[in-house]
């Protein structure tokens, strides 16, 4: 068996660094510059700009580390680092 | 071994669905069972000694039977925590007295400008996983300086991780005994400074013995009491006034009555001197600049405070420490989403029901948390009226004639507390509590209280009979204490409330405790100064360490020290000022070294408390050195300036009233740019960046082992570079 593909992996593993900081940066700060404009819209009596804030944000930081715990351990499994089950 | 407990077995760690499934049923039953004796006639008192003692109690068992003689045991519960439980003790952790207690009531007051609290202490966890937490889980340390010491080749960056991570510590468990205090003693009517050292007690059971592999069972245990503390009372007011228990979606409609409800008080002129600020509209209690400040500080903050990183050292695997950390956010998450739905139920409440009525009819949860001073009503409280009235008498048995004579009868009778609680009183509401006492000296606080609050808002421009908006003042604990009173739930859920602010002092605590500790005795002790001790030796200094610290901390703690809720967040900028660069450099960027993590932490560091206590404690100097940065106003300018003349010409009696006054005044204009002195790492962070990048640039780069070692770090596969909490080979 050839040894791991350490640059690729460690290659792979960068990308994915930046795209989820990437995301993390959108739903931390990016999206609430938009806070005024957002509240015009309004569901369930919330206006959609103070909902992002105080929950939908939330809601995209938890479903992107299940994503991202995910996407690594397959990274992971393909360049032949991934731990022993 | 003989003296492993039943804890280790497999036989505990197979089960542990079963385990905790039949505790969470356990503590329910538990509560139906209080609940079924209130109605039996149980007094209040006792039900609250019985949920707290009952708790306690069960965290000490659960302590006790963990108790180990290894040190990976001792250290990181020998790395066999399972993703899910590592989440949920590492929510526990996280969310503290601060967080359970107090966040609604920062969100009740700052409306959408709160909300970078929810932002900030979750998005951090997203840095956490993808950033730091894995690594350092396949790199195998005791503790995060260790970490430094190993990637940076020596004892100085392990010293200097020591003291950032004790300064940003420190503070913070302090608030917790203190939390842990204030809850015991509002609800079991202990006395605080007993309170405090029961708390003591109650922390120490649960990690001594056991030390990291203790703190995670109960700590698992403590997140299921108080998240169900939690949800329960809220959601019951949910299904109550909408139909529907899920308060996290019914909360929308009372955000509209809300907005509704402040254009009609408007309307009705009860928002004289304009306090009432829109509770949806962003950016009125803080600026752009601040909002975001105080999201990026809190949430690299959240990434480089040791004692949650420390808590990714326990999982089996890297994969499962990667897995720990997006169950640990869905953990939080369950509180956090539910904290706006408590305020915004509270400021309805309080629009509908408090703001407008007549001031002779105002709800009885008011008098409640009156009692305790938390409430205040133009600012007279029923705790002020009853030790004014204390004053009272003492004063006039020392010859006082009148309302005016009392400070002056106190003040030669040396009575500093009194004379410290009449001077919160306003003149009219003084004539009113002395003629009173004169009338009758076995007067109430509960019968002055009418014409007390009438004069108070008498003198404060309010001529009609009605409560105006800025009459009313609430401390940030009320909003989820009060709310089981509120929806008139029965005690038992104010019970269940108190037992899960416990649950959330207790475990932030012990979580703490432990890393400051654990620095402590494995850093300090086993690397600096006896490198050869024996593991029964390492242990034992541990658990010294332990009992110390948890001790100054509960000593502190009881002295009340004024400023210490205010430093706690001051460790957010602390922590990511002087361990961020260090921390993710060390992973990612190959190229970083001995000297540059020096420079990083001393700069990052250094610049960050200069600023904190710059600008809170020498806001005076502050400002005269920096005041072409700072982001005062031209009017703010103006003030401070006759202000400083006034202090400079004062005649020496009043010279220290002067410059307190001047004092004040230069904290709110001491500061770069406008910044808040609570994200002070927006400056320190990038200058520890910068710092560390430059001087790794200008010096030797790593030698080729320590690259080999960055590049294994890096990879999954393979045994951890560390074992009993030293290197497996040399890497330097």
């Amino acid at each position: 068996m050839a040894g791991p593909d350490t640059e690729g992996h460690w290659g792979a593993t960068s990308r994915l660094m930046w795209i989820a900081l990437a995301i993390w940066a959108f739903f931390a700060f990016v999206i609430h510059f938009f806070v005024n404009i957002l509240n015009n819209i309004v569901i369930l009596g919330f206006p959609l700009g103070f909902y992002m804030a105080a929950q939908g944000s939330l809601i995209a930081f938890v479903v992107l580390l299940f994503w991202f715990a995910r996407a690594q351990n397959a990274i992971d499994s393909k360049y032949g680092v991934a731990e022993d089950e | 071994m003989a003296t492993e407990s039943k804890i280790t077995s497999g036989d505990f760690l197979n089960n542990l669905g079963k385990v905790y499934g039949i505790y969470a049923g356990g503590f329910l039953a538990f509560v139906v069972v209080l609940a079924i004796l209130e109605q039996l006639g149980m007094p209040d008192r006792v039900l609250g000694y019985l949920f707290v003692g009952f708790t306690i109690l069960v965290y000490a068992i659960i302590g006790v039977l963990s108790r180990t003689a290894q040190v990976s045991e001792y250290y990181v519960a020998g790395r066999k925590v399972p993703a899910f439980y590592n989440g949920m003790a590492t929510g526990a952790d996280w969310m503290s007295a601060a967080s359970f207690v107090g966040m609604a009531g920062t969100l009740y007051a700052l409306g959408y400008d709160g909300l970078a609290f929810v932002l900030g202490w979750t998005g951090g966890f997203v840095l956490v996983s993808v950033l730091l937490a894995p690594f350092l889980r396949k790199f195998g340390a005791y503790t995060v300086p260790d970490f430094l010491a190993a990637r940076y080749n020596g004892n100085l960056v392990r010293l200097l991780g020591v003291i950032v991570l004790v300064a940003c510590s420190f503070t913070y468990v302090v608030a917790q005994v203190y939390g842990t205090g204030i809850i015991a003693s509002r609800f079991l009517g202990l006395d605080f400074q007993i309170a405090v050292y029961a708390g003591l007690a109650g922390i120490l059971l649960c990690s001594m013995l056991g030390g990291m592999r203790a703190v995670t069972w109960t700590q698992v245990a403590q997140y299921i009491v108080l998240i169900i503390a939690y949800l329960t009372p809220v959601v019951i007011l949910s299904a109550k006034n909408y139909g529907i228990p899920i308060p996290q979606l019914t909360y929308g409609e009372a955000l509209q009555d809300i907005t509704a409800r402040e254009q009609e008080i408007v309307a009705q002129g009860l928002n004289v001197g304009n306090t009432l600020k829109p509770y949806i509209t962003p950016f009125l209690s803080y600026d752009r600049l601040n909002y975001f400040a105080l999201i990026l500080c809190l949430m690299v903050g959240t990434a480089s405070l040791p004692h949650i990183l420390m808590r990714y050292f326990t999982t089996p695997s890297v994969r499962d420490a990667r897995k720990s950390v997006a169950w640990s956010l869905l953990f939080i998450f369950l509180l956090y989403f539910t904290a706006p739905s408590y305020a915004a139920f509270a400021k309805l409440e309080v629009y509908t029901n408090v703001i407008g009525q007549s001031l002779d009819q105002l709800p009885s949860w008011i008098g409640t948390y009156s009692n305790l001073g938390l409430v205040k009503i133009y600012g007279v409280t029923l705790q002020g009226l009853a030790g004014s009235i204390g004053a009272v008498k003492a004063a006039v048995a020392a010859g006082a004639a009148d309302a005016a004579g009392v400070a002056v009868a106190l003040q030669s009778k040396g009575l500093v507390s009194e004379l410290a609680t009449w001077s919160t009183l306003v003149d009219p509401v003084k004539a009113v509590v002395f003629e009173a006492v004169k009338a009758n000296a076995a007067v109430t606080a509960q019968e002055i209280f009418q014409p007390a609050i009438h004069a108070a808002a008498t003198a404060a421009g309010n001529t009609t009979n009605l409560l105006g908006h800025s009459g009313l003042s609430i401390d940030n604990d009320v909003i989820v204490l009060s709310t089981p009173e509120i929806a008139g739930m029965p005690y038992v859920i104010a019970g269940l409330v108190a037992a899960g602010g416990l649950a959330a002092a207790l475990s932030t605590a012990d979580g703490l405790l432990l890393a400051i500790a654990n620095a402590l005795s494995h850093d300090i002790y086993y690397k600096m100064i006896d490198t050869h001790a024996p593991t029964a030796r390492r242990l034992i200094v541990a658990r010294i360490l332990l009992f110390g610290v948890a001790v100054l901390a509960a000593y502190t703690a009881s002295t009340k020290p004024a400023d210490i809720l205010a430093m706690v967040s001051w460790a957010f900028s602390l922590a990511a000022a002087g361990l961020f660069p260090a921390l993710v450099l060390g992973v990612w960027w190959k190229r970083a070294n001995r000297w540059g993590a020096i420079a990083g932490i001393i700069v990052g560091f250094g610049i960050c408390l200069y600023y904190l206590v710059g600008t809170r404690y020498f806001a005076v100097g502050f400002y005269e050195m920096w005041s072409g940065l700072s982001g005062a106003s031209e009017a703010a300018v103006a003030k401070y300036n006759d202000l400083k003349a006034a202090f400079e010409g004062a005649a020496p009696e009043v010279k220290a009233a002067a410059w307190k006054a001047l004092d004040t005044h230069a904290q709110t204009i001491a500061n770069w740019f406008g910044v808040r002195n609570i994200s002070s790492a927006l400056f320190g962070l990038p200058a520890g960046f910068i710092a560390m990048i430059v001087v790794s640039l200008l010096t030797a780069a790593p030698s080729k082992q320590m690259q080999e070692f960055i590049d294994e770090i890096r990879r999954p596969k393979g045994k951890e570079l560390m074992e009993g909490g030293n290197l497996v080979r040399d890497v330097h």
